[in-house]
């Protein structure tokens, strides 16, 4: 391996270059240890590099290595401080794919900052000449490491018991047309459609505060339609503000006034950037606001399944910086979504333990040590006609979010929201009366719309309507089409 | 109106049968059911009246039938719920929650705006039941 990377073999220790695998990055009987953080990285070596010596590679470029020998290496405990790539594994059926098990031990990574992690683990790296293409499959976080996070600024249950809401998953729409509105229209859209059933209304990732909407303006009016809508129902309400912007500062300000005005959740978009995420947690949590997060942008990283950083990596990032919400796929809407990826990301996000699990994806068991989940959140192209699998593949502890299939309803906004409570309702009671939900769905619905004209209407305008695409991030064992 | 708290308010009232199997969802998930009713139905009045402790290690799930009935009997101008505790590690909390009985006419509630500067209102939701106190409320409708 010396020989196939171009570089000259000299002594550890004299100067010039030489392999990595032969600078103790490469180390096939390390034991990793509980506390380390390991990572699974999916390498693709230039042609003629060996794969041991490109993973070790990654190994040492995302921990103490340059390119070259220093002499000061030998002031340090330099092992102590290695990436040390532990295990290489071919993928079975890729030409020259190979997954890198890459152990660093804790002390490499600041207490409870995302940012430094990522610095490390996804910094110069992916840049590295020799590799072809990379990609951060899975990451074990130490349940120390974990322990120095502050995690979900409330988490599932408390959200739960603030909103009042048990049993089954919650329902939310994003105001359309996504730009353009009004403040005084937009919140009307908000009344109808959460009298008329929804939990949620939700701005775009993209409202933030335009010239033809101002943020305080759109705040003022959605609160007043979250309240009336709260005076119709009785019922908890809230409309996500999406308080993103240009700084800090800004953002504090708008977290502010929506708490102010009394709004129960606000929102971020993933562009803001890991620090500025988990101070958003942060404020959160000292201010009993729970905080939901747009994954603006993660396609441009997560979707090609040779480079960049798997959803679930992200799903753990997110985690840890401490929102309330994230969106995570929908596996029968519009957005790319393979189901067993997309149960494995819902795994990650909700429960406290996970077992490695091929099929989803999942490279290593992670405890999260009592960390409280993260509500996913299911948008995309999906409406009342596809309850059933909704609730087969995201389970209760998911807000399904329908736009298009709440305010494109033809008899209007409340019906169209009414016709997702509905279904919703008679599906879980469906289900808990012990019926096969999932093959009889379709006739489930059709009883529940013989009592409400509006769940007719709705399965009547998109009963057909499916997105039939193949996934392109699938298992490396099974691949499985999407679903419906 | 119709106070649409609770899992299945968007459905037909159900039926003593129709509760029986939700409650026994519960008991076959090794959840502890209680029922709870109020004459003080606003979404943030989470101390209802209980009727009764939680009914734990409970097999039958006609025992929580008969007991809804018997809390109708007494209240039954009341609101009652049937709530369903799941006690397992990173749960804790209601697993499932649901009406069983509504007043005959359902007040409803009155938005109050408390108008200051800068357009900012402090919002109240003023629930029409309370105005009374507590075991005079619904006297009108019978109870």
């Amino acid at each position: 391996m010396a020989e196939s990377n171009g570089k000259s073999g000299k002594k550890k220790g004299g100067a010039g270059v030489i392999p990595y695998a032969d600078a103790g990055y490469w180390a096939p009987d390390y034991e990793p240890k509980d506390t380390d953080i390991l990572a699974a990285f999916r390498v693709t070596p230039q042609k003629g590099v060996d794969p041991i010596e490109a993973s070790a590679a990654v190994a040492g470029e995302s921990s103490t290595a340059t390119w070259t020998v220093v002499w000061t290496d030998r002031l340090t405990d330099l092992e102590n401080y290695q990436g040390k790539c532990y295990k290489v594994d071919k993928v079975p059926g890729t030409e020259n794919q190979h997954i890198a098990y890459i152990a660093y031990d804790m002390d490499l990574f600041e207490e409870g900052s995302i940012a430094n992690l990522t610095s490390s683990i996804i910094g110069n790296v992916f840049g590295f000449k020799a590799l072809k293409a990379l990609r951060l499959e899975d990451m074990r976080i130490s349940k120390h490491y974990l322990k120095t996070f502050q995690g979900p600024a409330h988490g599932i249950i408390m959200e739960r018991e603030y909103l009042n809401k048990y049993g089954r998953p919650l329902l939310g729409a994003t105001v359309k047309p996504k730009l353009g509105l009004s403040s005084r229209n937009y919140g009307r859209v908000i009344y109808e459609a959460c009298r008329g059933g929804l939990d949620f209304t939700k701005d775009d990732e993209n409202i933030n505060s335009q010239p033809f909407m101002r943020w305080r303006d759109r705040f003022l009016f959605s609160i007043d339609a979250v309240q009336r809508a709260m005076e119709a129902t009785g019922e908890h309400k809230g409309h996500y503000m999406n308080v993103t912007a240009g700084t800090m500062e800004d953002m504090y300000e708008r977290a502010e006034f929506a708490k102010e005005i009394g709004s129960p959740i606000i929102m971020i978009d993933l562009t803001i950037g890991y620090t500025a995420i988990q101070s958003m947690a942060k404020w959160a949590r000292a201010n009993g606001m729970l905080l939901h997060l747009h994954r603006a942008g993660h396609g441009t990283y997560t979707r090609q399944k040779n480079h960049g950083v798997s959803f679930r990596v992200i799903a753990k990032w997110v985690r840890m910086m401490g929102v309330d919400h994230v969106h995570a796929g929908t596996v029968v809407g519009k957005l790319e979504g393979d189901p067993n990826m997309i149960m494995g990301y819902y795994d990650t996000l909700t429960k406290n333990f996970i077992e490695a699990d091929a099929e989803r994806g999942i490279y290593f068991d992670q405890d999260w040590v009592s960390l409280p989940g993260v509500m996913p959140v299911a948008s995309g192209g999906i409406h009342a006609g596809q309850m059933h699998q909704l609730l087969h593949y995201l389970g209760e502890d998911v807000v399904l979010q329908f736009g298009g299939g709440t305010i494109g309803h033809p008899m209007g906004i409340a019906a169209g929201a009414e016709a997702n409570r509905v279904a919703l309702e008679g599906m879980i009671k469906a289900r808990n009366e012990g019926v096969d939900y999932l093959k009889e769905g379709p006739e489930i619905l059709k009883k529940l719309a013989k009592t409400c004209p509006a769940l007719q209407s709705a399965l009547d305008t998109w009963g057909e309507i499916t997105f039939d695409y193949e996934s392109t991030d699938t298992a490396d064992t099974t691949p499985t089409p999407t679903n419906a | 109106m119709r106070v649409t708290q609770g899992t299945f308010s968007y459905l037909p009232d159900l039926t003593d049968d129709e509760i029986k199997a939700q409650v026994q969802y519960a008991l076959d998930n090794k959840w502890s059911v209680s029922i709870e009713f109020t004459d003080d139905v606003h979404p943030r009045n989470s101390l209802w009246d209980m009727w009764g402790l939680p009914m734990f290690d409970l097999e039958d799930a006609s025992a929580v039938v008969m007991e809804v009935n018997n809390c109708r009997k007494a209240y039954p101008n009341h609101y009652a719920r049937v709530n369903a505790y799941d006690p397992r590690h990173g749960r804790r909390t209601i697993a499932l929650q649901f009406m069983v009985h509504r007043p005959k006419e359902e007040p409803g509630f009155r938005l109050d705006r408390a108008e200051g500067n800068d357009r900012h209102i402090v919002y109240t939701l003023h629930s029409y039941a309370a105005e009374k106190p507590h075991g005079e409320r619904y006297q009108d409708n019978g109870n």
